[in-house]
């Protein structure tokens, strides 16, 4: 297994999405080592505006050719922005899954969460 | 994987390449190497090579083995003569598929059958319970390695290695001089031949065509380029449930044999029609992928089947899907809808298969 790119101002959950903080927004999307082994989006099914979830639901969808998989939200909160270019280009989740391949945004609502989820470092241990 | 999961003989190169293996028919096989995608492209416009040892070789001899192979076939193997093969299905006594395959007649006196992976013991067990007198099968599965060579360069690909040796023409059979097995057949519409060797010199030739251009191609891209050309994979789109000619596949299946096994049932859905037809249908929205199982309901919103195979076709960009439709909706053009996760796409029916033209059509039509 090639080593997979882990951003430093990231955090991440074991399932592994990663969630970039910026007050109380979350932008969430998959791990480059996620996206390799899933290979070749070919859809995206994004979560509607307005949507409350807990941390942990399933939230979006991405399908690769051979599978679809769950998308679980790392922290609770309310969707409040999708990223239209994932739907129209699904590579993108492969091309750039940490920045233009990014799914969805969450205003936080526990922000105690966010202690729990992996560090950069700890998550690169995790896939190792 | 389970303990007593099978091997193919090539798996050490298909580790080396990077691939990534899945269980298929109790076996362990590459999935990808690199991208379906881009291994589904190679096949189309350039040359792909696909680890097939997991597919079975029965040999069949003894003066009474055409007839008997007559009998136990829907197609006439009788009117083929030594080189020739045709695609072929092996029914149970109700007329449901126990397996589709192709029959070879290797020499004069000599025939081969290659069965899918999953189904070799059941297979052989059939064969042997209607085993008649005058006939000898020999499964050699184990013993060979097979790679299939498909897309519009595998003629060129061949004669890289053997270039004293001649490819047999569509659908035809032949040795090397050195006893490999050459046939002029395949499972992705494209040109191309399967090649069967002792499975200890698999990884060599391989490692040969890869060298001599192919790209390595896993399951994925088998899958999508098959379905492209509304190949019935068994076990999804074939089984005992069904018969060949609500499969679609009635050209495969002689009645003017006076009996074969399920003979009397074809003969009548032939007839009257069946009740189920196996129908191309395209997704006509963009959504996600249609995959097996998923519903599918008539216009009136009624569930009326559920998916045998679907995908995203890589060469069209659509949803491209199977079922067994009831009749009355199988007619090409009847709207439907696919349920993914509780939200329906728009659908239709279409003509077989969903690329009407490959690179090989085009190229040998040129």
């Amino acid at each position: 297994m090639s080593a997979s790119e882990i951003p430093a101002d990231l955090l991440f959950q074991n399932s592994h999405e990663w969630a970039r903080l910026d007050g109380e927004i979350a932008t969430v999307g998959i791990s480059d080592h996620a996206q390799a082994e899933l290979t070749d989006v070919v859809f995206v099914e994004l979560p509607p505006i307005g949507k409350t979830v807990d941390a942990g639901d399933p939230t979006a969808v991405v399908e690769s050719v051979k599978a679809a998989s769950d998308i679980y939200s790392p922290l609770s909160g309310e969707v409040v922005e999708v990223n239209p270019a994932v739907e129209g280009d699904p590579s993108l989740v492969n091309t750039a899954p940490y920045g233009e391949g990014w799914i969805f945004k969450i205003r936080i609502s526990k922000p105690d969460q966010v202690a729990g989820l992996l560090s950069p470092s700890a998550y690169g241990a995790l896939i190792s | 994987m389970s303990e007593n999961v099978l091997h193919s003989p090539l798996e050490a190169a298909h580790l080396e390449l990077g691939a990534k293996l899945i269980p298929f028919g109790g076996w362990a096989m590459p999935v990808q190497y690199t991208s379906i995608l881009n291994e589904h492209a190679a096949v189309r416009e350039r040359v792909g090579a696909f680890d097939i040892s997991h597919m079975g070789q029965v040999f069949v001899t003894g003066e009474n083995h055409r007839a008997w192979l007559d009998r136990l076939l829907t197609n006439r193997f009788s009117k083929l003569l030594p080189g020739e093969g045709q695609y072929t299905l092996m029914l149970n006594e109700k007329g449901g598929v126990i397996d589709d395959l192709i029959a070879y007649r290797l020499s004069a006196d000599e025939s081969l059958l290659v069965i899918n992976a999953s189904m070799i013991p059941e297979d052989v067990a059939w064969m042997e319970k209607h085993l008649e007198t005058g006939v000898n099968l020999r499964n050699e599965s184990d013993a060979w390695a097979g790679i299939a060579i498909q897309g519009p360069d595998a003629a060129t690909t061949f004669a890289k290695l053997f270039p004293n040796e001649t490819l047999p023409p569509r659908n035809g059979i032949s040795k090397t001089a050195g006893g490999e097995i050459i046939c002029r057949t395949g499972y992705t519409g494209e040109d191309g031949f399967e090649f069967f060797c002792p499975a200890a010199k698999g990884i060599e030739f391989f490692n040969a065509f890869i060298a001599a251009g192919a790209t390595p191609c896993g399951l994925g891209a088998r899958d999508t380029l098959r379905l492209e050309m509304c190949y019935p994979l068994n076990g999804n789109d074939l089984s005992p449930e069904h018969t060949p000619i609500e499969a679609g596949l009635g050209i495969f299946c002689d009645l003017e044999k006076p009996d074969f096994m399920g003979r009397d049932v074809l003969a009548a859905q032939k007839q009257n029609g069946p009740a189920y037809k196996l129908t191309a249908i395209e997704v006509t929205e963009k959504g996600p992928p249609p995959r097996s199982h998923y519903a599918v309901l008539n216009a009136a919103g009624e569930t009326v089947a559920e998916l045998s195979s679907g995908v995203i076709s890589p060469s069209l960009g659509i949803g491209i899907c199977m079922a067994y439709l009831p009749a009355a909706c199988a007619k090409p053009g009847t709207p439907l809808k696919i349920d993914v996760r509780g939200r329906q796409f728009a659908a239709l029916t279409v003509k077989k298969p969903f690329l009407k033209s490959t690179q090989s059509s085009k190229k040998t039509s040129a």
